[in-house]
């Protein structure tokens, strides 16, 4: 254990207003939410002498809520929670099966949507289903509430759009506007239970008249340094029927918008390839 | 199946058990020494290279802190293992990234990692040696003037003229990683100078008569007494590294004059002590048509890290293993460790053999794909026998259970049943390909050769004054259950109830030298020097009362009686059985007195969309000789049966320029237990006339199988035969993609 207790300045609002006005006078402070990301770097020693902004007395950021048009989610809600709701699981079920593959069921029980895309991982498992759903996260400061569509939250790797005394208070959720004829989850990662993942996708695709695409959302992550719709896909089979030969050239399409990369998980072709089958046998099936 | 006696053959209650379920045992960690300096190690950046300068940050509070440094040791430079060339600190010259340099001791634990921060270490890096290519090609010179710390050669027959007459030659190239042990808990250790200026060190370790032996030589003069705490596991991982760490401990508690505990987290463990040695084994075999093994010409490169420590003696189970159980009139296995600028890789369950068998059994697979020949006919074809001549000369006269464990594995898993369905299923289309792979392994329990003999270990059993009887050995307990098969065996001889035997604490002020607590030598050679112990204090309480008490009271009445004339220690050695002989210099004969033997299927599937392997059954037909305790050995297997399926899977060591960089669980996955398939396991109990109540060793033998036979099914389901571990969904994609890219 490198991480110093001695040395940690602990700072516990009780609500969303005290949340925020102690980061404004702490812009330095780790806000912490189920911590299990913290805690790895903190035993490792990189968070010492850090002020922390504990955030998990604030009752009003947690829970789903309806809200007009779609659901709220507020940012302390805990993966087990989204995973068993049955609201979620009616009307956004990629995410709910998305939070029953995070970790295990310890990190589901302490984690949260929140701390999930504030920590913006490459790998986060619940992104390419927040990406679909079109999600959007409520950023709140002292001067009150921006509202950013989930893609738009991410810099780069482990960066975020957020400003210095910002915080994720919510995630909008807005309900589809039909039931979507196919979706897709699938996390591939090294092992069945806490495993980082190498790819994770979602898809939703709806068909019209003679079968035709109306309309298809595909997002990939841990192929980029963020989350990523494929829209060059998304685009190229819209409207139209889906045969061997438009599947075919759509698989080649996936490759425009991703940018995988190799590293000690796994490689570039491998992560390109199974993400390629994954999109091939959506659109077949 | 034998009958269980009084306690041989019993699953009874670990004897540690009470006190591991309670919480009650004190592993390093939970060691309260009052007034304790907390130690930490600066370690080399670089791979290979000169130290330029050390410098201690000028406004950092030394004053708090004790450093320690090459100057500071009284004695040699070194860790003395089989040579003294590894260095206790490096003294200038840099082989490895992680190399210690520097000790810090501090008061505050939290604390002492940011005075390591300030020292400042300025190198000048030299091109390092990376790969064995690049140490047999001689890129720069670690070692002598080849960087080969030792090689072995075995011949037998003529190899050249029955590669002349053979009908099929197949060559193959197989390749293994590193591999970390995930002990749960890692290397820890605390040292402290008595009054008298003895030196005493209590860790987590499994050889305590090594960890003596290294301190002698870095504090000459003073009394060592080691003593070995409860220990967290180790898998060979705390044979030779705690000797380092127990030299780090009490040179700063000689420096500071006070306790010093050094306690390493995960990601200092991983990245700085020893791996299982990566390999690269080639074979060339010529078979008869039908596919009689005629030649088999093997060469072995073992990578042995910086400094020499452990690899000879884990080369040379390699080498001895490399022909697997089979018969071959002709053999050549020719072998070498080299040197690279890695941490030295050192013991880890197995010892070399699970590299070299991995190769032999992975090869079975080309030789099928090659001449068309069924692996399983193949095996039965050549498998050893009783009277089957090995290839150091070496004649197998009893328990020979090759045969047996191969048909017994083959009928439970309905193995051949199961590859015809499967190969039904994977033509037609489907989520899934599957596969069933078998393997056939045994091996040689107790050191090689002549080690035992050199070892002539010691143990003993005491009649104690509270008419119990003590076990003394230097035998540590590390999780594997050798305490309660210990006291089993006494108890057996005595014919006493378990409840009066009890263990000591392997401390070297209490015990004999019983040599290491490796080679799954314990319950085979230790429990037979107890067994003879024992048998000496029942022969000299019948000698002197008539009959041998069962009961406390007697026991105790016993001793009373005795002690006016003499000890009640009663000591045996071990004794070499007068038909096991090994010439050392030739490198011919018994290389170990018997053999273990095992044979497993994995049944597997293969996602086609995402080349994820999933294990759907793993059946294992064991030969143990006898089970002195039937759990404790199902532990064995099913636990060194996951720990192989991790190498052969997921464990992916990744080394960057020497230093291993995914050093956590994260990235270095091992298998959970929702990855853990389900195993049958079946105990063969063919006896052992050397062994104590028949035993041979199995803490070893379960790490060879399973990772060659993951090749076999993975060849099934995908038609890709992968000779290099581990595998990966990513070679499974590439090959793949290869094939399609070339058809």
């Amino acid at each position: 254990m490198r991480g110093i207790p001695g040395s940690m300045q602990v700072l516990r609002p009780r609500t969303a207003d005290e949340a925020v006005e102690a980061f404004a006078e702490h812009p330095l402070a780790l806000p912490v939410a189920g911590g299990t990301d913290v805690m790895v770097l903190w035993n490792m020693g990189l968070l010492n002498d850090r002020p922390v902004l504990d955030l998990s007395a604030v009752a009003g950021w947690r829970g789903v809520r309806k809200a007009p048009g779609g659901l709220r989610v507020g940012a302390l809600t805990t993966h087990a929670e989204l995973r068993d709701h049955p609201e979620i699981r009616r009307s956004f079920p990629l995410l709910a099966q998305a939070c029953a593959e995070v970790g295990s069921v310890q990190i589901q029980n302490r984690g949260t949507i929140g701390g999930n895309i504030a920590n913006a991982s490459p790998a986060g498992d619940t992104f390419p289903a927040l990406a679909v759903y079109e999600a959007k996260v409520h950023a709140r400061s002292r001067h009150g509430v921006r509202v950013i569509p989930f893609l738009d939250v991410f810099a780069g790797v482990k960066k975020t759009v957020l400003n210095q005394a910002e915080l994720i208070s919510a995630v909008e959720l807005p309900f589809l506007p039909a039931k979507p004829h196919r979706t897709v989850f699938r996390k591939v990662g090294t092992r069945s239970a806490q495993a980082i993942s190498k790819i994770v996708a979602a898809g939703l695709l709806w068909l019209g008249k003679g079968r035709a695409v109306s309309e298809l959302r595909f997002a990939l992550g841990s192929m980029a340094p963020t989350v990523r719709r494929l829209r060059a896909v998304e685009a190229r089979v819209a409207g139209r029927k889906l045969g061997p030969a438009l599947v075919a050239t759509a698989v080649e399409d996936a490759a425009r918008d991703v940018f995988p990369i190799d590293d000690i998980r796994s490689t570039a072709e491998y992560r390109l390839a199974v993400s390629r089958n994954i999109l091939r046998s959506f659109l077949q099936a | 199946m034998p009958k269980p006696g009084i306690a041989v053959g019993r699953s009874v209650p670990r004897v540690d058990a009470d006190a591991k379920l309670r919480g009650v045992a004190k592993y390093i960690d939970d060691l309260r020494l009052p007034g304790c300096l907390y130690g930490v190690t600066v370690r080399s950046t670089i791979a290979f290279g000169t130290i330029r300068k050390v410098e201690l940050d000028p406004c950092w509070p030394w004053k708090d802190a004790v450093v320690a440094g090459p100057k500071d040791i009284p004695g040699e430079n070194c860790v003395a293992v089989i040579e003294a060339d590894q260095p206790l600190l490096a003294p200038g010259r840099v082989m490895h990234p992680m190399e210690p340099l520097l000790l810090v001791a501090h008061p505050d634990r939290n604390r002492v990692w940011e005075s390591s921060k300030h020292v400042q270490v300025s190198y000048d890096e030299r091109d390092p040696v990376l790969t064995v290519s690049e140490s047999l090609a001689r890129k720069q010179l670690l070692r002598g003037t080849d960087n080969v710390f030792k090689q072995y050669l075995i011949e037998k027959g003529d190899v050249a003229t029955a590669f002349a007459g053979a009908a099929h030659i197949v060559e193959g190239e197989y390749r293994t990683p590193h591999q970390e042990h995930a002990y749960i808990e890692p290397n820890g250790m605390a040292a402290w100078v008595e009054a008298d200026g003895a030196i005493v060190v209590v860790g987590s370790m499994q050889c305590p008569y090594y960890v003596q032996k290294a301190l002698k030589r870095i504090f000459p003069g003073r009394d060592i007494r080691v003593i070995q705490a409860v220990t967290g596991g180790a898998f060979g991982g705390k044979e030779d590294y705690p000797s380092m760490l127990a030299g780090h401990a009490a040179l700063l508690a000689l420096k500071s004059r006070k306790p010093v505990k050094m306690l390493y987290d995960r990601s200092e463990d991983m990245a700085s002590t020893t791996k299982r040695h990566p390999s690269v084994v080639r074979h060339r075999t010529a078979l008869s048509k039908e596919g009689r093994l005629l030649a088999q010409d093997i060469d072995v490169v073992f990578d042995g890290g910086a400094y020499l420590t452990l690899s000879p003696v884990v080369l040379s189970r390699g080498t001895l293993h490399a022909t697997g159980p089979y018969e071959c009139p002709n053999v050549r296995v020719r072998s070498r460790a080299v040197a690279t600028n890695s941490p030295p890789n050192g013991a880890f369950r197995g010892f070399g053999a699970p590299q070299t068998l991995f190769a032999a059994e992975a090869h079975w697979e080309k030789i099928a794909a090659e001449t068309g020949l069924d692996p399983l006919k193949l095996r039965r074809l050549n498998l050893v026998r009783e009277g089957s001549v090995l290839a150091t000369g070496q004649v197998l006269k009893e328990s020979v259970s090759a045969a047996q464990a191969l048909e017994r594995v083959v009928a439970r898993s309905s193995y051949e049943k199961t590859r015809r369905t499967h190969a039904v299923c994977n033509r037609k289309p489907g989520k899934v390909w599957k596969g069933i792979g078998l393997a056939l392994v045994h091996h040689g329990p107790g050191f090689t050769g002549s080690g035992e003999v050199m070892l002539a270990s010691r143990a003993a059993v005491a009649l104690e004054r509270d008419g119990r009887i003590a076990v003394l050995s230097a035998t540590t307990e590390m999780g594997q259950g050798e305490a309660t098969v210990l006291a089993q065996i006494t108890a057996e001889t005595l014919g006493l109830d378990l409840s009066l035997v009890r263990v000591e604490t392997p401390d070297t002020a209490k015990v004999p030298n019983s040599g290491p607590t490796v080679a799954s030598r314990t319950t085979m050679i230790i429990g037979g020097i107890l067994m003879k112990a024992a048998l000496k204090l029942k022969e000299r309480v019948v000698q002197e009362l008539g009959s041998f008490p069962t009961t406390t009271k007697g026991l105790k009445e016993a001793g009373r009686k005795l002690a006016s004339k003499g000890p009640l220690t009663f000591e045996e050695e071990y004794r070499k059985p007068p038909e096991v002989v090994w010439d050392e210099a030739a490198y011919k004969g018994d290389a170990y007195g018997v053999y273990g033997y095992e044979a497993v299927t994995v049944d597997l599937s293969v996602d086609r969309t995402t080349y994820e392997v999933k294990l759907r059954a793993v059946h294992t037909s064991t030969d143990v000789g006898r089970a002195i305790h039937p759990e404790l050995v199902r532990g064995q297997i099913a636990g060194g049966t996951v720990q192989a399926l991790g190498w052969a899977l997921t464990e992916n060591a990744v080394f960057q320029r020497g230093r291993m960089s995914n050093s956590q669980f994260t990235n270095y996955v091992i298998p959970t237990f929702s990855d853990a398939p389900p195993i049958d396991l079946d105990i063969i109990e063919n006896p052992y006339s050397r062994g104590p109540y028949g035993a041979k060793g199995i803490g070893e033998l379960p790490h060879n199988a399973p990772a060659p036979a993951v090749v076999a099914a993975v060849r099934q389901a995908t038609g890709l035969l992968i000779g290099d571990l581990p595998v990966l969904p990513e070679k499974i994609c590439h090959g793949l993609l290869a094939r399609r890219k070339a058809s």
